[in-house]
């Protein structure tokens, strides 16, 4: 959208702009959250070791970090039951598709059971907070109100099928329980947990390049998360973006280009499949050669980095004030400093960090749009005369951008008698998994792998703690069920060039 | 994606072949994940319907009960992978896990990007439709065809 928009000319009105960064905000705290409890979180909580906990302990230990008031006793109790009874059921078993008990968990019972009860109040959280999509015409996750010139769900403060006083009096009380959960569950949760763990600090670093489109724009055009990029972890320079230096590599990747000694622009663009690959199933690939579905993407030919610790490095070293001020009270806390950013656990705090910041926002925003109505202002979207094709430009060419929760995500359109002559999106997955290109350097998935310490290379834990700290974004659609319980999704570990290079491969696929 | 969307499949022959009392609810699971769970609550009888893993011979069917059903939290890589598991595991603990639970599954020919069966899945979808009417009738609820 807009990317077209772009390409059009087409600049949305105050209300859309304002309306988008509400509905994107929410989208980061929830997705967040439930990244961390709900995917991330079992690489760090035994839940099985959690039936150990004495529940008076995890309630003075939870009550020592937080006033958040389902703490009692009695309350984790009932929770550590729910489990025992889960686990005598025997599903943990020959079924226990995960890596409970594994030598690398360092956390005590109690922190265990608290982490347990608080992935089953995540839960209920996301699903109630998420209803400001809803509320807003846009139903998590396809988000239907959005519409190239702005929006489509009207502000009008007289009907009660519009956005009006109710729709703002249900925001702010829905983003009040987001930052509540944020602010007294999320970010201890994380300062607890960490201690346990600071030797992931020093593990997991990536190829030390860090990119952020910026989003959320203030009524000037200036985004919220600053736009720019660090080079070699250096903090002390912020380069400026110009999407026009970034390019995708098909070197390493199973396309065809007509000359893959470089890179193309988005605009240029091409995707044709071309599988040089081993017949599957099969146990190598050589990485010398054609290795991958992923293009490679590069800014200026380097490999970068996208995601919350991407967008929070750069606001920390543009000097963002609230960002610095929360980066530095994590530090401070944890007793690091900030060279422990650059790490899976940076990378697994700075999303945390990130959602506080956002979810604080949040409620500017809200205020932000109140004004706007009370100015009498109820225009979502504009630039209607380019919804008829005979109105457009012979040629014409878009970029669009945004900060998706999982980073930097960018899309390039090229639109030529009225039809799109070619579309690119480059997605932060892509940039986070890229394979190698054509000078040989690796992406960030790859390199953060690299002298990963392994306990037991059949149960590649810590290999699966870095991989889950970038977010990844895979295979929305296929959820294929394994009558017998077995491992779908394999994660196997191979180290026939010397790094650990961990192949994903879905079975039977 | 092809033959994996064969519960929906079932489901558009049944919703368009029978009249389903208004006690029965059918859902398109999607890509919902763990926000299917709400729709457990107050649930006596749960019909799950699904492509799956058996290592069979494309279009062969098994049911699944009780505690036959995997309820786990499943190795993955990204939360878009939470599925069918993980959601049961989190019902459980959240007791809300229905009392009746039963699961049909069938083994896809072709999983790649598609919109279209694999005519093995095809040829299979009334067989599950007679399924899923003969787990209704078990639970009490009749459907008639739609005249």
């Amino acid at each position: 959208m807009r990317a077209v928009e772009d390409a059009l000319g087409i600049t949305v009105p105050n209300n859309a702009r304002i309306l988008r960064n509400i509905i994107e905000g929410i989208q980061y705290v929830q997705d967040h959250v439930v990244h961390f409890y709900h995917l991330h979180a079992l690489d760090w909580v035994d839940i099985v070791s959690a039936l150990d906990a004495d529940p008076a302990a995890t309630s003075t230990l939870a009550q020592s970090i937080s006033d958040w008031p389902l703490s009692s006793a009695n309350y984790f109790a009932g929770v550590k039951d729910k489990l025992a009874s889960y686990v005598s059921s025997g599903q943990l078993g020959p079924f226990a598709n995960a890596y409970w008990g594994h030598s690398a968990y360092k956390l005590p019972p109690e922190a265990n059971l608290m982490a347990v009860a608080h992935y089953l109040e995540a839960l209920d959280w996301q699903r109630e907070v998420i209803r400001a999509h809803a509320i807003l015409g846009a139903k998590n996750p396809h988000l239907q109100t959005y519409l190239v010139g702005g929006m489509s769900t009207p502000i009008d403060p007289t009907s009660q099928a519009a956005i009006n006083a109710d729709t703002i009096i249900q925001l702010k009380g829905l983003f009040a329980k987001a930052k509540e959960f944020v602010d007294k569950v999320y970010l201890p949760d994380v300062l607890a947990i960490a201690p346990f763990y600071l030797e992931w600090a020093g593990i997991g670093e990536g190829v030390g390049n860090y990119l952020s489109y910026g989003d959320f724009p203030d009524a000037e055009g200036t985004p919220w998360l600053p736009q720019g990029f660090i080079l070699g972890k250096d903090l002390s320079k912020v380069y400026p973006v110009d999407h026009n230096e970034i390019s995708e590599d098909v070197s390493h990747a199973w396309y065809e280009y007509s000359d893959e000694s470089k890179g193309l622009h988005p605009w240029e663009g091409v995707t044709k499949p071309n599988y040089t690959g081993p017949k599957p199933p099969y146990n190598f690939l050589n990485v010398d050669d054609k290795y991958t579905w992923m293009k490679a993407p590069r800014l200026k030919d380097h490999p970068m980095e996208v995601g919350p610790l991407a967008r929070m490095l750069v606001g920390y070293a543009s000097g963002h004030t609230r960002i610095v001020e929360v980066v530095n009270l994590v530090l401070k806390t944890l007793g690091v400093g900030p060279e422990a950013l650059f790490s899976t656990l940076g990378r697994t705090a700075a999303r945390c960090i990130e959602t506080v910041v956002t979810a604080e926002k949040l409620v500017d925003w809200v205020d932000e749009l109140v004004a706007s109505i009370a100015s009498g202002d109820t225009q979502i979207h504009s630039g209607s005369e380019m919804w008829d094709p005979k109105n457009w430009p012979a040629e014409v060419k878009g970029w669009g951008y945004t900060e998706a929760p999982r980073g930097a995500l960018g899309h390039w359109i090229h639109i030529k008698d009225q039809k799109i002559e070619n579309y690119q999106a480059v997605v932060p997955s892509t940039w986070n998994c890229s394979p190698r290109d054509f000078k040989g350097q690796s992406g960030p998935y790859e390199s953060a792998l690299i002298g990963t310490p392994i306990a037991d290379e059949k149960l590649p834990l810590e290999v699966l703690r870095t991989i889950h700290s970038f977010d990844p974004c895979m295979a929305c659609g296929v959820h294929m069920l394994d009558v017998e319980g077995r491992e779908i999704n394999q994660i196997s570990m191979d180290s026939a060039d010397g790094f650990m290079n961990p192949l994903l491969k879905m079975k039977g696929l | 994606m092809s033959d994996e969307g064969i519960g929906l499949r079932v489901l558009e022959r049944l919703v368009t072949t029978y009249q389903v009392p208004e006690e029965v609810l059918i859902l398109d699971g999607g890509t919902l994940g763990l926000d299917l769970l709400y729709y457990l609550e107050g649930i006596t009888n749960l019909l799950l319907l699904d492509a799956v893993e058996a290592q069979k011979e494309p279009g062969y069917t098994v049911r699944l009960e009780g505690e036959q059903v995997p309820t786990f939290l499943s190795i993955k890589i990204s939360p878009h992978q939470i599925g069918i598991t993980d959601m049961l595991f989190a019902a459980k603990l959240k007791g809300i896990y229905p009392p009746n639970v039963v699961l049909w599954g069938i083994q896809p020919e072709r999983v790649e990007i598609g919109l279209e069966l694999s005519e093995t899945l095809q040829n299979k979808i009334d067989y599950l439709v007679d399924q899923v009417i003969g787990e209704l009738n078990t639970w009490g609820h009749q459907l008639l065809p739609k005249v």
